[in-house]
């Protein structure tokens, strides 16, 4: 069956059934990227916007998780000189009278707010979602480019200059930040309540306020592509689970994503003009405070609103990566197509109605807490409809082992084991006990930090040659993929058993609470471990970069035999995408090992020998 | 009748198939505007949420038939005239811009430039209403973002001293009956009254958060009001220079400002609703 998936039938089969929509007609010459500017810095090009997203992505992780590590030093070493940090990191390395150097415990708050805001928006939103959904959305419904690349262009600007705000928080005199990346009031609002709360708070805020601005651009802009733009013949029933799950994530974003904005909204208006949504009966060194009649559980269901949707922006794209590339690596159709589309759908329109689970210990009725823990339970169903698939997918399929898969497969263990201790904390009952500890902790890590980066992982090692027309060196992919698997359980896994314990989280040392002495040793194994997933992303990081200029080039098509349509675009990338007629769709995407082939790709038309369709 | 159904199924299929298709017969362009839409209308949501959560936690809120009942011109105790004045004006605003759009269907250009002109006018007048509303409530009845002398009695009683413009010595007063607490030279004059059980007591200022959310509701929809008049100015204008007639999909761009004006006027509805009729 060679003859049908080789590029000469290829070539005819676009020539015949291609869909001509006479793109190059009217962009003869290509003056939209004419120089350096308008190619790589202010580019309308799909293409070159994911991999600005993905490079900022990669910054952004680097520098948060620079910033864990500072704060689990704090945590595994508490009694150790930290003098040698000083050249870092300044006069946040106070040091007593002996000299002995400690980080102080305002900073220690500041690296904590900045690691999980950093890392929930800037990189497992934009960069994740935002790398993924402009690379393959035109590339896998075969259109041009997105619907407006010109919003597209601003999208990611307004997150660079987001990005640029909060960098440049990062180094005032009184600090970042600091009240928690859920900003609570009154510690957001009040500049006496700690000096992150200041300046640092103003810019959090403003910096949040253009990445909204940037996900809205975004989102229109994916879903009005997924709408309008999809090539002849590709139905929404034949669009790979990739497109799905980036269709429905845009949804969500654009539903919740406004509702942070009003938040922030009213807290710049306490902040600065006096108004009192969220302060009430506030006592400031014996003094009542002015500002009074709001109600700061307010803004905690406001934030939620978002805050709840935003863990299923992050990690449905990531699913519908991992349901692709498991399919492509293990020879098979997706198992359970529909259900995955049905399910994802499911989690979504559930996202919105769950979110007061962050709050049984705010002091919300416990009668409307019963009605978030059932719809909270409900999740669980669909998603582990998603997981059996996943499994399915892979049983007694010809599994192909690479750094793509196997990170895909790292993805279903960790979701599986974050997902079960979801539903503890779901549990309003079970989560008097453990809310605010560190079970809640390795929770969220697991199931959408860990998760979700490996569900990134995978895409990008996956599509690394649809980005840059090499491979990532599979030895430096192997030894990442296990080194983090292994490091990061070992930095996650033991902080159940200090939650368990009731050990609290946001703690900026223990040493007044003897019933947690004996936790010392597990907390500095937890930030060796910490150190070690640092290092193996480092290896990432070198692979990643030098496989850009030296990585084994790409010389087929279509690499790893898959049968969607960004693997019929020339190696060489070019504006538009497809250098003549865009192929039509004649099928679904997940052809693998139909009546003896290896695969049937996409734009194939229904052959003689095939049985009908059934899914 | 069979026949027509199944043939109209299938067109609606076709409109998913791809390719030139497009579902709903809405342009990409559109789509865009009504997800924009969509996301736009929560952030209101956001408020208005707010807006009822802060109301229902205290136990007065200021009588609106009270508190909006002046008219520029001097008319005083006019309740929500000058409000539902306004309200016409951009209700009105919305029915000419849908003759904007009817024309640009008809390619007519004087026809859009006409119409887009009226509905800048009175989203403009519109502008102008609020301006003055704002400028009365903070200038002449001195209410500001986190003091509000709007204050409503909780109990009956008969007033000790007058205000010089309603209230006279002795006048009485049942439960629930609103006032305003006059600002001059800058003091707030807070009224001495009796209750019914011969208490002594000073005029309460009304809830803090309704000045709060009045002005920053308001404000923010004034604000897309604002916008709003803005692009219809300039596509207004590029429609006059006949940019829209070489377009392959002509007029479309009034079809878009149309519907963000309809949006805006829309959510005045609810805006309305909850400082003026509630």
């Amino acid at each position: 069956m060679t003859e049908l998936t080789s590029n000469a039938t290829e070539e005819k089969l676009v020539q015949e059934l291609g869909y001509d929509d006479h793109f190059h007609e009217h962009h003869d010459g290509d003056k939209f990227q004419s120089n350096f500017i308008t190619t790589y810095v202010f580019s309308l090009d799909h293409k070159v916007i994911a991999r600005q997203f993905l490079i900022t992505g990669i910054f952004w992780a680097f520098i948060a998780g620079l910033m864990s590590l500072v704060f689990r030093l704090q945590l595994g070493f508490p009694e150790e000189d930290m003098a040698w940090l000083r050249p870092f990191l300044g006069k946040w390395v106070t040091l007593s009278e002996e000299g002995v150097g400690a980080i102080s415990p305002e900073f220690y708050y500041a690296m904590v707010t900045m690691h999980g805001t950093i890392l929930v928006f800037f990189v497992l939103t934009a960069g994740l979602s935002g790398t993924f959904s402009n690379l393959l959305i035109p590339l896998q419904l075969g259109a041009r480019d997105m619907a407006s690349p010109l919003l597209n262009m601003l999208s990611y600007w307004f997150f660079f200059l987001g990005g640029l705000i909060m960098f440049l928080s990062l180094f005032l005199s009184t600090g970042p930040f600091s009240g928690g990346w859920t900003a609570y009031p009154p510690l957001s609002i009040l500049p006496q309540a700690s000096s992150g709360s200041g300046a640092g708070m103003t810019m959090w805020s403003l910096s949040l306020v253009m990445f909204v601005v940037s996900v809205l651009l975004g989102g229109i802009n994916y879903i009005s592509t997924i709408l309008n733009l999809r090539t002849k013949g590709m139905t929404l029933w034949r669009m790979p689970l990739t497109i799905w799950t980036f269709f429905i994530t845009a949804i969500v974003g654009l539903l919740s994503f406004p509702v942070l904005a009003s938040a922030v909204f009213l807290v710049f208006f306490d902040r600065s003009l006096g108004t009192s949504f969220f302060l009430n009966e506030i006592n400031i060194g014996g003094e009542a405070l002015a500002q009074s009649g709001g109600s700061p559980i307010l803004f905690q269901h406001l934030f939620w609103f978002l805050g709840h949707p935003e863990v299923y922006i992050i990690i449905l794209p990531a699913m519908g990566m991992v349901s692709e590339v498991l399919s492509v690596n293990s020879r098979k159709p997706i198992f359970g197509y529909k259900a995955m589309v049905f399910s994802v759908v499911a989690i979504a329109f559930l996202s919105f109605i769950v979110w007061a689970h962050h709050m049984f210990m705010s002091g919300v009725n416990p009668f409307i807490s019963n009605f978030f823990v059932v719809f909270t339970l409900i999740i669980a169903v669909p998603s582990a409809v998603k997981v059996f698939n996943w499994i399915a997918t892979l049983y007694k399929g010809n599994v192909r082992l690479n750094a793509a898969s196997m990170f895909s497969i790292g993805f279903v263990s960790m979701f599986i084991s974050g997902g079960l201790t979801g539903i503890f904390l779901g549990n309003s009952a079970i989560d008097i006990q453990m809310h605010d500890t560190y079970f809640v902790v390795a929770h969220f890590h697991i199931v959408m930090g860990v998760a979700a980066f490996f569900g990134m992982f995978a895409g990008i090692y996956h599509w690394y040659p649809k980005m840059f027309g090499r491979h990532m060196n599979k030895l430096l992919g192997n030894i990442h993929f296990w080194g983090t698997m292994i490091s990061a359980y070992a930095v996650f896994w033991p902080m159940h058993y200090l939650g368990i314990a009731g050990v609290p989280r946001r703690y900026y040392s223990f040493d007044v609470f003897q019933t947690f002495d004996h936790f010392d040793d597990m907390n500095k194994f937890i930030t060796i471990a910490a150190f070690a997933v640092f290092l193996f992303q480092l290896v990432f990081v070198l692979n990643f970069f030098y496989s850009i200029w030296f990585g084994k080039k790409q010389t087929k098509k279509n690499p790893y035999g898959a049968t969607t349509l960004e693997w019929t675009t020339p190696i060489e990338a070019i504006h538009g995408n497809w250098p003549g007629k865009i192929p039509t769709v004649q099928r679904w995407a997940y052809d693998y090992s139909k009546d003896g082939t290896d695969y049937l790709p996409q734009h194939l038309p229904k052959q003689d020998f095939e049985s009908d369709e059934v899914h | 009748m069979a026949t027509e159904t199944l043939q109209k199924s299938t067109t609606q299929q076709d409109a998913w198939e791809g390719g030139d298709k497009k579902p709903f017969e809405a342009s990409y362009g559109k789509i865009m505007m009504w997800y924009f839409l969509l996301s736009d209308a929560f952030t209101f949501a956001g408020f208005l949420i707010a807006y009822a959560a802060l109301r229902f936690s205290v136990p007065s809120w200021p009588v609106p038939d009270f508190v909006f009942s002046t008219t520029p011109f001097g008319g005083h105790h006019l309740p929500l005239i000058f409000v539902t004045f306004m309200s016409f004006v951009l209700i009105i605003s919305s029915a000419t811009m849908v003759r904007a759009v009817q024309e640009g269907h008809r390619e007519n250009k004087n026809g859009v430039v006409f119409w887009m002109f009226l509905t800048i006018i009175g989203g403009a007048a519109f502008l102008g209403c609020q301006a003055w509303e704002w400028n009365n409530l903070i200038n002449v009845e001195h209410m500001t973002l986190h003091t509000n002398p709007f204050g409503t009695h909780e109990e009956a009683g008969t007033y000790m001293e007058g205000d010089g413009v309603d209230i006279k010595e002795g006048d009485s007063f049942t439960a629930g009956e609103p006032y305003l607490i006059h600002n001059v030279d800058g003091h707030y004059h807070q009224l001495k009254y009796k209750t019914v059980d011969g208490e002594v007591k000073q005029q309460a200022f009304g809830p803090k958060t309704f000045g709060a959310l009045f002005f920053f509701i308001t404000g923010f929809h004034g604000f897309h009001v604002l916008s709003g008049v803005v692009f219809l100015i300039i596509i207004a204008v590029n429609s006059f220079s006949g940019l829209y007639e070489k377009r392959k999909n002509g007029y479309e761009m009034v079809e878009k400002i149309g519907l963000y004006w309809h949006f805006v006027d829309l959510v005045w509805v609810f805006v309305f609703l909850a400082f003026y009729l509630l």
